[in-house]
């Protein structure tokens, strides 16, 4: 039997569970920061000391974590990238501003536990030598803002932030930041400009890498609210017992929004790659499966972003066998074990976690038709391809869905979109370029019979 | 009516600008809660804006030509915001929108704002809001609206219009 399991959301749906610093302290808050508080440097067998710093950053880098907001890079090595002897202060940012369709993970979080957000942050902060970080929160979220402001105010009073913390000698300040309605935000060098005060214009990479050129020109580490509250977990239970959650290479619990046409759609802590996708679609304990009559249509399976997967087909993953050795395995969409690696082995992505699901009474058209014009308007207008091509993609779907489509319109919508990934300075390119070229491809019969059924009206019309 | 921003307001906002080691950087809290405030971002606010952090006009005026959230004329008292975007969508959200439009006179195929004649509401269609397991959801003012129901929608009319 397939059940989720959850270690972030363990307290936040539990009866009496309130989102104040006493509720917190009462489960265990804070208990993460006194421990790290209290770490000794460890001795080498080289004979050099490690600083307790420097074994937190190693224990997360142990524990496999992989970053929760869309990319699963690696939480550890994205540390490990920050430059520490530039001399410059190191900023460390929280990407609060989920906005990604379809998902609404960090939404419960900083509704229903903003404590552990903030500790997972003061901890992060504390092992990577950061006095001053943000908490950039999405303008759309008002009480989410309050709540946290709230929670960092409680946190100040009792010297969990601030000047020597718990009489340790550390220093921090955490600041709230909202945001202003723009999902190029999410982007981490779009988010660091705009709390630069400025449009959220991406930076090149390179040079920009935030690890080393990131706010004021400073070292800076961008995680996602998830991501930072698992790090508290990662200390307390210790990243060998973190790692036994989930599977190898795609360790721990991860929070599984799922939305459309599901009978349950909700949110779910599962460890990853323990649950299927079938399952989280299906089961009783999850979506419940679809509406009664109804069959599946396609998954979106990551967010927005992610390439659209189509009910009834089967991938090629890499599994180990008994042996060592790897085989291919073919796998059938529904049995797809949900986590990282498996789905960008059937070429999409588990992204930011996010499945909406749609079923046989979609028109699949209308659905693309619905996210082009999402990226359209969000594409922050930089780079000609995206601004352009994302508008141009928009409004082609825009006439095929108001009888004007034709036949040609399914190989003009991948040439635009072949023409805009590969060619931005951010990954916005891609990710509108995306559900365009996965939609048309895996449903071309829908579009170009949609296309031909206008132009065989509009001739009529002419005779 | 000339542009003045209240001495206690200011002094929060004066507070909100050591946040940061780079004045620039407080523009948008500050661009906040000036909106919040005034109901809008005028000119005045834009100028004494960027007279506060020390920048030209044109740095304040681009954000707020560049961040959805802020407007630059008054809004209705009650701000209704449809989730546009495809989870909602599939669960009726544009039908949602039609709903509100047509009950209040609005252009129902305009995307963008739009405030009924009498200042009490302004419909707006708007890009995901984050709570897709409730779709079809609504930011009314500042309050996040699960699975909002036509019936639901009238009640929010009703409350609006006696305000």
């Amino acid at each position: 039997m397939p059940q989720e399991h959850r270690l972030i959301l363990k307290h936040a749906d539990q009866p009496g569970y309130t989102p104040d610093l006493e509720c917190y302290l009462r489960h265990g808050g804070y208990d993460a920061l006194k421990k790290v508080l209290a770490l000794a440097p460890k001795d080498l067998p080289d004979g050099k000391k490690m600083s307790p710093q420097e074994q937190v950053r190693e224990d997360v880098k142990a524990s496999g974590l992989r970053g929760r907001g869309g990319a699963g890079f690696s939480a550890g090595i994205k540390w490990s990238l920050v430059d520490r002897r530039s001399g410059k202060p190191i900023y460390l940012i929280c990407n609060a501003d989920e906005s990604e369709p379809g998902t609404f993970k960090d939404r419960q979080i900083i509704h229903k536990d903003p404590h552990q957000l903030i500790e997972g942050m003061i901890l992060s902060c504390w092992a990577n030598d950061v006095k001053l970080a943000y908490l950039y929160i999405r303008g759309e979220m008002p009480q989410g803002a309050k709540l946290l402001n709230k929670a960092l105010d409680e946190a100040r009073a009792k010297n969990f932030l601030g000047k020597n913390i718990l009489g340790s000698g550390f220093d921090l300040e955490i600041h709230l930041h909202r945001g202003a309605g723009a999902y190029i935000c999410g982007e981490e060098t779009g988010l660091i400009e705009s709390l630069e005060g400025k449009r959220a214009y991406p930076r090149i990479k390179p040079p920009y890498f935030p690890a080393v050129l990131g706010l004021y020109m400073c070292p800076t580490i961008v995680n996602n609210v998830e991501t930072l509250c698992h790090v508290k977990h990662i200390v307390s239970m210790g990243p060998g017992e973190y790692a036994k959650l989930g599977t190898p290479n795609n360790t721990g619990t991860r929070i599984v929004s799922l939305s459309g046409d599901v009978k349950r759609p909700g949110y779910f802590e599962i460890e990853v790659g323990k649950v299927t996708i079938g399952e989280l679609i299906n089961d009783p304990a999850f979506g419940g499966g679809l509406r009664d009559g109804r069959k599946l249509k396609a998954i979106i399976p990551g967010g927005s972003s992610s390439k659209i997967l189509k009910a009834g087909e089967t991938f090629k993953l890499n599994r180990k066998g008994a042996d060592g050795q790897m085989t291919k395995v073919e796998v059938p969409l529904l049995d797809l074990p949900y986590d990282f690696d498996s789905l960008m082995g059937a070429g999409t992505m588990s992204g930011s976690g996010a499945i909406i699901v749609l079923d046989d009474t979609r028109d699949i058209v209308e659905a693309l038709a619905n996210l082009a014009e999402f990226y359209a308007h969000e594409s922050c207008g930089q780079c000609t391809p995206c601004r352009e091509g994302a508008l141009w993609m928009s409004k082609a779907l825009h006439r095929m869905t108001h009888g004007e489509g034709r036949k040609a319109d399914a190989d003009y919508l991948l040439h635009i979109a072949q023409n805009i990934q590969g060619r931005t300075i951010c990954a916005f390119g891609e990710a509108a370029a995306w559900p365009v070229l996965s939609f048309v491809k895996k449903f071309k019969e829908d579009f170009e019979a949609k296309g031909a059924a206008d132009e065989a009206k509009a001739a009529a019309a002419k005779h | 009516m000339t542009f003045a921003v209240p001495a206690n307001l200011e002094s929060q906002l004066d507070e909100l600008v050591t946040h940061y080691p780079q004045k620039r950087s407080a523009s948008l809290m500050l661009l906040h809660a000036l909106q919040e405030h005034f109901g809008y971002i005028s000119r005045d606010a834009v100028e004494w804006t960027a007279r506060k952090l020390g920048l030209q006009p044109i740095n304040v005026y681009e954000l707020v030509t560049f961040y959805p959230m802020f407007r630059q004329e008054p809004l209705g008292k009650t701000h209704i915001k449809v989730c546009r975007t495809l989870s909602c969508a599939l669960a009726g959200s544009g039908e949602l929108r039609t709903h509100f439009c047509s009950k209040l006179g609005l252009d129902a195929h305009k995307h963008a704002a739009q405030t009924t004649p009498d200042g009490k509401f302004t419909v707006e269609f708007v890009e995901c809001l984050a709570d897709c397991g409730n779709a079809p959801v609504v930011l009314l003012n500042e309050d996040l609206l699960p699975k909002v129901t036509p019936a639901q929608a009238d009640e929010i009319l009703t409350k609006g219009k006696a305000k």
